[in-house]
């Protein structure tokens, strides 16, 4: 078990290595630098300004120096806006993005898992389909389409629901959340439909039946528990999904996370930010990938002699 | 018990009874699926209605009407959705919008046909270590934070349509690998294969007759589910600003644009919207409706 975590721990190194590589090298690519979008600067203010932010060095030496800056956790200078590193940035958007993102996850796993055991237990009964049905809409639709239709129904229509972003207000959580969730929970039900309706027919089910258990113990005892596993393995996946969808969100109901930020880092070149919170993100996901394959080693012994 | 004696068709010694291949059985099921073949129908539709978009209304796609800005559907001015803020026609943009996303729907799931199905059977039939390394490489590339990658990389190369196919494409490969890598190890080892092997038939004659055939279903249902994923993500970065630019648009950015006046004009909001929902829903429906006919014992 330690071996198969070590194992584990090991391939998550080469992934973040390539993650940050490839962002490194896409932004030098990049046309333009810190300041090529104002008037243009006498040529010696400009060798200043390229010796300030390393860009006179040779491109080894700055990808070697960002590396190491960003083993000390340093994610540079914000070329946008000035006054900021990166990391002042992140750390005034991170825990707006984290609240809504986090909840969106607890939502999603709470919501989807019960609707999956409900179709499950109801299999090819209208409870069954209206699930199924709703699911297909919440996987099929965009975020970019539920969030704006739900902002037009409910605050510009009905007037019930605040429209954008106000911090001390958290009923202007409840739309973006709710958008944040929705994709997730569908395809949560649909997973959870799918493994308990295998679990319900595998034969320790059908044993502990035999045996005499109320349908109640069969199913919270025996079942509940190994139909999570697949459920369990979702939660990584889902967490870039749910990531993903806070750029969307973020942007639409002007929320000052950091989705909005690499928005507006990626529409006014904003280099250092744009690769900070890929970084961050990408490490988000590594992470949490991670942790649910330990996890998930711990819960099922035949994944660990793969 | 029946004892009456079964009085056969005069002509039973002559009839041939023609037998069904798996295409043929496979549509036979697919017709039988209603939400696909409706799917089938409605996406049949809307890719006529963008290919003839230039000859159904008598706007252009970037024709500005200076006597209606923002107005609201209307058969008498033939802007039968509408028109957008800057008084051009909703309906030609929305089919132009269509062309877009379809076609990169289209080409990238090409892209990432031709690489995944390469990768997958070079790992699959190869096999060993090569295997192990080529499928590590996909491991590792699954955890990347792909839709941040598409939007670096039209930042760093401009926002070239041609790119974004390429490198929606260029992601998009990872599950076909798979896929495509577990169908090759599973048929390396069928019977079939080895009596051909034994058989003495050409390796080219058994990739042609037994592998194709065999991998052509799941690649069928996977690509046709690659499609509305890929128009997914084109829509995400149009949506952002950050993909298809003016005067062209997609969905995604037609949808923005909606987004913007939506609480004085539904309609530039509705209609792309619904276009767009509709795409996705039929094709999704279209997969499912394949994998159902394609391999009834999943059902």
């Amino acid at each position: 078990m330690f071996y198969f975590t070590l194992k584990r721990l090991f391939w998550a190194v080469p992934t973040l290595l390539l993650i940050i590589t490839i962002a490194f090298f896409l932004m030098r690519i990049a046309p333009g630098g810190p300041f090529s979008k104002e008037r243009p600067v006498a040529p010696e203010i400009l060798a200043n300004i390229n010796k300030v932010y390393h860009l006179d060095e040779s491109l080894p030496e700055q990808y070697l120096r960002y590396l190491g800056n960003i083993l000390q956790g340093d994610l540079g200078p914000s070329y946008k806006y000035k006054d900021f590193t990166v990391n002042e940035l992140i750390g005034l958007g991170f825990p707006v993005s984290a609240k809504i993102g986090g909840i969106a996850i607890l939502l999603a796993l709470l919501i989807g898992v019960s609707l999956g055991i409900l179709a499950a237990l109801r299999q090819n009964t209208p409870t069954d389909y209206t699930v199924m049905t709703v699911a297909m809409f919440g996987i099929t639709i965009p975020t970019f389409v539920t969030a704006p239709f739900m902002t037009l129904v409910f605050g510009v229509l009905l007037t019930w629901l605040p429209i954008g972003w106000d911090d001390d207000n958290w009923t202007s959580l409840i739309m973006p959340i709710i958008a944040l969730s929705l994709p997730q929970i569908a395809i949560i039900a649909r997973l959870m439909r799918g493994s308990m309706i295998e679990v319900l027919r595998s034969n320790y089910v059908r044993t502990a039946r035999a045996k005499g258990l109320s349908e109640r113990l069969a199913i919270l005892r025996h079942s509940l528990k190994p139909a999570m596993v697949p459920v369990l393995s979702y939660i990584g996946p889902a967490v870039a999904g749910i990531i993903t969808g806070s750029i969307i969100i973020e942007q639409t109901f002007n929320i000052p996370g950091i989705g909005r930020h690499f928005v507006q880092g990626a529409l006014n070149r904003d280099y250092p930010m744009v690769m900070g919170v890929t970084i961050l993100y990408g490490a988000l996901i590594v992470f949490f990938n991670l942790v649910v394959d330990i996890i998930y080693g711990f819960l099922d012994p035949k994944v660990r002699y793969d | 018990m029946n004892t009456e004696p079964v009085s056969l068709p005069p002509s039973s010694s002559k009839i041939v009874v023609k037998s069904r291949g798996l295409w043929g059985n496979a549509w036979r099921r697919l017709r039988r699926n209603y939400a696909s073949l409706f799917s089938l129908i409605l996406l049949a539709i809307i890719v006529l209605l963008c290919l003839l978009a230039p000859y159904l209304s008598p706007y252009e796609f970037d024709d500005v009407d200076y006597d209606n800005f923002s107005s609201p559907p209307s058969f008498e001015n033939s802007h039968y959705f509408g028109t957008e803020r800057n008084g051009r026609d909703l309906f030609v943009r929305t089919l132009y919008g269509g062309r877009v996303s379809l076609s990169v729907g289209l080409v990238a799931t090409l892209v990432s046909l031709i690489i995944g199905v390469l990768w997958g059977a070079i790992a699959g039939f190869v096999g060993g270590r090569l295997d192990n390394l080529m499928m590590r490489f996909v491991d590792i590339l699954y955890a990347m934070p792909f839709m941040f990658f598409i939007i670096m990389l039209t930042v760093a190369f401009g926002r070239d349509i041609l790119l974004i196919y390429v490198a929606i494409g260029a992601i998009t490969w990872l599950d076909m690998a798979r896929i495509v890598r577990g169908q090759a190890i599973s048929l390396r080892r069928k019977e079939f294969v080895e009596a051909a092997v034994a058989g003495g038939v050409s390796t080219f004659n058994i990739i042609r007759r037994h592998i194709i055939p065999n991998l052509l279903g799941p690649v069928a249902i996977y690509c046709t589910l690659t499609i509305p994923s890929v128009i997914l993500v084109e829509s995400f970065v149009s949506f952002l600003g950050l993909g298809v630019q003016e005067p062209n648009t997609s969905w995604g950015l037609l949808i923005s644009e909606g987004v913007q006046t939506m609480d004085s004009s539904w309609w530039a909001l509705v209609f792309p919207s619904l276009f767009l929902m509709a795409t996705l829903f039929c094709f999704n429906f279209i997969g499912d409706g394949l994998r159902d006919a394609l391999d009834p014992k999943d059902r």
